[in-house]
């Protein structure tokens, strides 16, 4: 058995937001549009990747007790480290996600996975998780993204499909639970064994 | 796999996982700190051009009291004011709005330009798009700065009535502001 599984589980088995149903909040909240969504999601990949490689080389040594805190210390600073580097360098994408970015400390997935696997699990398959998992959000946060965009704004990733405003609700958040919900019932009636 | 827990390798831990995160970030402060207040300053400079009509010279920052004004700019030819960019904040649906307002010196707005804004996305973030109808209406607007449902002509954005009154009140304030500045100086 390959390490391979490791990154394709995070993809269908252990989906974040149809399996798992982790980080509902920014997955609400960041999905207006197919780009918002994507750059959401690589967002929080890229704490993903790096916390669960910094939290499966320390896991040994952190005594037991202060394990949480101590993860929570790691993920905060990845966090802040990428909201100075996209202040400093994308800063219209930081504008457009704003406050969800500092959220990402609070997001379930990143302590989730922390704790469900890189605490007991190697560097190598710690990283892969992150890669999987965060590939996993980002793939379920752009499509939520587009398909919200389509109905509700008529345009995919910013580019007009047909005239007019679309139907309003997808924008806002009732639109945003419609459409988890369905895709969550697409996603495990069909593609999860 | 985790260590026993002791008081001493407890605090240990903490402090040198709290030292090293603090280190680390405190570094790539430094580092883009510098970075960032460039953009900062890029972006207003560039919200300030595109609010003024071209020429003339434009003056310093000029500070202001008056309620939600915290700076403003005259753009002036041989000492006649051409127009006044003003920084404008309300508070939007999200948290504060923040607008430059270029305003003519017989109370005309010439245009406007988002500078931070804390609005939905897909909803009331709509407003700093420079092409649309709600944006453009402001275009030249002299006359009542309120919006349709409030009694005014203004249109406002769909379904962001709160962000579309703070934008409109924010542009208001401005104009406001520059008429006080010309009633002020008497007029010349």
């Amino acid at each position: 058995m390959s390490k391979f599984h490791y990154l394709s589980d995070g993809l269908v088995k252990n989906n974040p937001t149809f399996v798992l149903v982790l980080g509902m909040c920014p997955t609400l909240a960041t999905t207006t549009s197919a780009l918002n969504g994507m750059e959401m999601g690589l967002a929080t990949m890229f704490v993903l990747i790096l916390s669960n490689i910094v939290i499966s080389l320390i896991a040994p040594v952190v005594p037991d007790k202060v394990h949480i805190p101590v993860y929570i210390v790691v993920i905060a600073t990845f966090v802040t480290l990428l909201e100075l580097l996209m202040k400093a360098y994308v800063p219209a994408v930081y504008a457009s996600l704003g406050l969800f970015i500092p959220l990402i400390v609070v997001n379930c997935i990143v302590l989730g996975r922390a704790e469900a696997f890189a605490g007991k699990n190697g560097v190598g398959a710690s990283a892969l998780d992150g890669i999987g998992v965060g590939l996993g959000f980002t793939l379920s946060l752009t499509v939520i993204g587009l398909i919200r965009e389509i109905l509700g704004s008529g345009s995919a990733f910013g580019f007009k499909l047909f005239a007019g405003d679309g139907i309003l609700a997808f924008v806002l958040a009732p639109g945003a639970f419609l459409v988890i919900g369905y895709l969550m019932v697409l996603f495990n009636k069909y593609l999860k064994k | 796999m985790a260590a026993q827990s002791n008081l001493r390798n407890m605090v240990l831990c903490l402090t040198l996982v709290c030292l090293v995160c603090g280190g680390l970030l405190g570094a790539v402060n430094a580092i883009t700190a510098g970075i960032i207040e460039e953009t900062a300053h890029k972006n207003l400079v560039a919200s300030i051009a595109k609010v003024l009509p071209e020429g003339g010279e434009l003056s310093e920052s000029q500070t202001s009291d008056a309620a939600g004004i915290d700076e403003y700019y005259v753009l002036s030819s041989e000492g006649a004011p051409l127009a006044y960019a003003v920084k404008s904040t309300t508070v939007g649906f999200g948290g504060d709005l923040t607008i430059i307002v270029g305003v003519l010196p017989d109370g005309t707005v010439y245009n406007t330009s988002v500078f931070a804004h804390a609005e939905t996305p897909g909803l009331g973030a709509k407003c700093t798009e420079e092409e649309s109808q709600f944006r453009t209406q402001f275009k030249g607007y002299k006359g009542s700065m309120k919006v349709k449902k409030d009694g005014g002509d203004l249109d406002a954005i769909t379904a962001s009535t709160i962000t579309s009154r703070a934008f409109t009140k924010a542009v208001a304030q401005a104009v406001e502001f520059v008429n006080s500045l010309n009633g002020g100086s008497g007029n010349e």
